[in-house]
Parts: C-alpha cells; sequence; structure tokens
C-alpha cells in the first residue's frame, strides 16, 4: 500500500519559510492569504498488513519528523 | 599546560562535511593533539580518545532536516556510546545539528529568523566559565567566533530553556543575536558536562591571524580535563 507522510512545523514553531511565501502572496495581490505553513510529504509504498500503520508511525518517531520541532499525519491507501 | 600523556582526537568525516580538515588542523594547532580522520561508515573509534569532534558542513546535503541522515550513520552509534562514556563530544554548527537529532542534546535548529545564511564573525558572552569546554578561559567573560550558518536558530520549549539556563548548561550567548536563536542561545552542553554543541565555529577561531584565537582555547579546556 502507498504511505503518505505530511510534516509540518508545529503550531508555535515559527515557519520562516511560510512567512516569506505569505508575504510574496500578498505582494502579488491576495491580501487576505493567512497562516501559510511550508510542509512536506514523503511517500512510500509499505507491506499491506495489520502492521502498516504502526511501522509508519515508527518511522515518523525515528527519521521523518523530530517530534521536537514538527509533527506529522499519516494517508494509508 | 597540557599532560604529558599523547591526547587523541578523532573528527568524524560524513558526506558533505566540509568543516573536517579545518577541525584537525585547529585540534592539532591548538592542542598538540594527534587527531585521526573517522569515516562515518566506520563501526569503531581509536582507542582512548579525549575528545570527539562532529565538524560543520551540509553530511548529506542537508537532506530531510540538518544532521537527521548523518545520525544514521553506522559511526554513530559509537559516537553515542562514547559520550554515555564520559568521552568529550563537540559538535559545531551541523555537527550541533546532529547532536539534538541524536537526542544527545535538547531542542532543535531551525531556520536562520532572516531566512539568510549568515557567515561573520560574532561576539560572545561565556555564560559557564566552569565547564570542559570554558576553563581555559579563565577570567576572559567574552569571546569572538564566527559563524556560518543557515539553520541556527535554537528552538526548545520554555521548559527546557529555563532548566538548560538553571543548571548552567547555556555555555555561550550571542551578544547581539543574529538568527533569532531562543534566549540568544549559541552554544549548549548535556547535564554530564562532556557533550558540547555550538553554533559559531571554534575552528575557525584558532590563531590571532583568523581574527581570533577563542577557539583554541576551547579545544585546550576539553585537553586539560581530560
Amino acid at each position: 500500500m502507498k504511505a503518505k507522510v505530511h510534516v509540518f512545523l508545529k503550531p508555535g514553531v515559527l515557519d520562516v519559510q511560510g512567512k516569506a511565501v505569505e508575504g510574496a502572496l500578498h505582494g502579488l495581490g491576495w491580501a487576505d492569504v493567512k497562516n501559510v505553513r511550508v510542509g512536506k510529504t514523503i511517500e512510500f509504498d509499505v507491506a499491506d498488513g495489520a502492521n502498516a500503520e504502526a511501522d509508519v508511525k515508527a518511522m515518523c518517531e525515528k527519521l521523518l519528523a523530530n517530534t521536537v520541532i514538527e509533527s506529522y499525519r499519516i494517508e494509508l491507501a | 599546560m597540557l599532560n604529558a600523556r599523547a591526547m587523541k582526537a578523532a573528527v568524524v568525516v560524513f558526506p558533505g562535511s566540509n568543516c573536517d580538515r579545518d577541525c584537525k588542523v585547529a585540534v592539532e594547532r591548538s592542542t598538540g593533539a594527534q587527531v585521526d580522520m573517522v569515516w562515518h561508515k566506520d563501526t569503531s573509534l581509536p582507542d582512548d580518545l579525549d575528545l570527539i569532534v562532529l565538524p560543520g558542513g551540509f553530511s548529506y546535503g542537508d537532506y530531510l532536516r540538518c544532521g537527521a541522515m548523518a545520525v544514521q550513520s553506522p559511526v554513530m552509534r559509537e559516537v553515542i556510546a562514547a559520550a554515555d562514556r564520559g568521552v568529550a563530544v563537540v559538535g559545531i554548527c551541523n555537527g550541533f545539528q546532529m547532536l539534538t537529532e541524536a537526542g544527545l542534546l535538547p531542542g532543535a535548529l531551525l531556520r536562520n529568523e532572516k531566512l539568510k545564511y549568515i557567515c561573520k564573525p560574532v561576539g560572545l558572552d561565556i555564560v559557564n566559565a566552569q565547564t570542559r569546554f570554558t576553563a581555559a578561559f579563565q577570567g576572559q567573560r567574552d569571546a569572538t567566533m564566527t559563524i556560518g550558518n543557515g539553520e541556527g536558530n535554537y528552538f526548545a520549549d520554555e521548559e527546557t530553556l529555563d532548566r538548560l539556563e538553571g543548571e548552567g548548561l547555556v555555555v555561550f550567548k550571542y551578544q547581539d543575536n543574529p538568527n533569532g536563536s531562543a534566549r540568544d542561545i549559541a552554544a549548549i552542553m548535556n547535564p554530564k558536562g562532556n557533550v558540547l554543541g555550538i553554533m559559531p565555529h571554534p575552528d575557525r577561531a584558532f590563531e590571532p591571524e583568523l581574527g581570533s584565537a577563542d577557539g583554541a582555547l576551547l579545544f585546550q579546556s576539553v585537553m586539560n580535563s581530560a
């Protein structure tokens, strides 16, 4: 099955990249855009099975996200 | 000033490290120690090390997060074990990022507040002069070293920051915070006092010709404590 992991800086951790993108969008005329956050998506194939979700969660905790500053969301399909 | 026994240090080389040679020369010239280069795929470290340096650079091209891939290198298991045994470990710049990723130090290094890569000499306050990394500074209250980082903005939750400050684990602070670092933090150590993460480069400040020799005092402190 396909796993997608979305990683973003936690709310409260300053996302300077998001701020810069927000400023650029304002500059292009979308003045009401707020709270831009730049994150990343990591996709991969994992074996089907009861453990898939637990495995991907462990991958996030150990490597894919730094939970000191980042939160993650897992999609399995 | 230095012990009679030949001092030994190792610099770990990761793909993308670019201050590894500087660290070797800096430690050799500052302390007279024998410095071995250790490849990141090695599964053992030289015996009887007094100091392990994790150098600056862009290990693994900063893929995923700065330092995140380097921490998965085989040699890091040995570095962590050595740190647990009490061997002095100094992580400089990218090396500091590795130490936080490895969980040897708390917190994380974020993108600089103004998004820019900053390379310049900075003034530092020596916050704790009673450490294995600062003892040789003696009466000196401040130091100058060069920073070179795009992600040097130290972050930790308030509770952790309070603990770091309360327990004397903040070793250097910026006099004029260049990157938005929480509480002006430039360098921290672990509670045991043998693992230092420092954003400014002592390896770029070890002779007066480089603008400052304060980095040499840091390496000398470590070797004096061995």
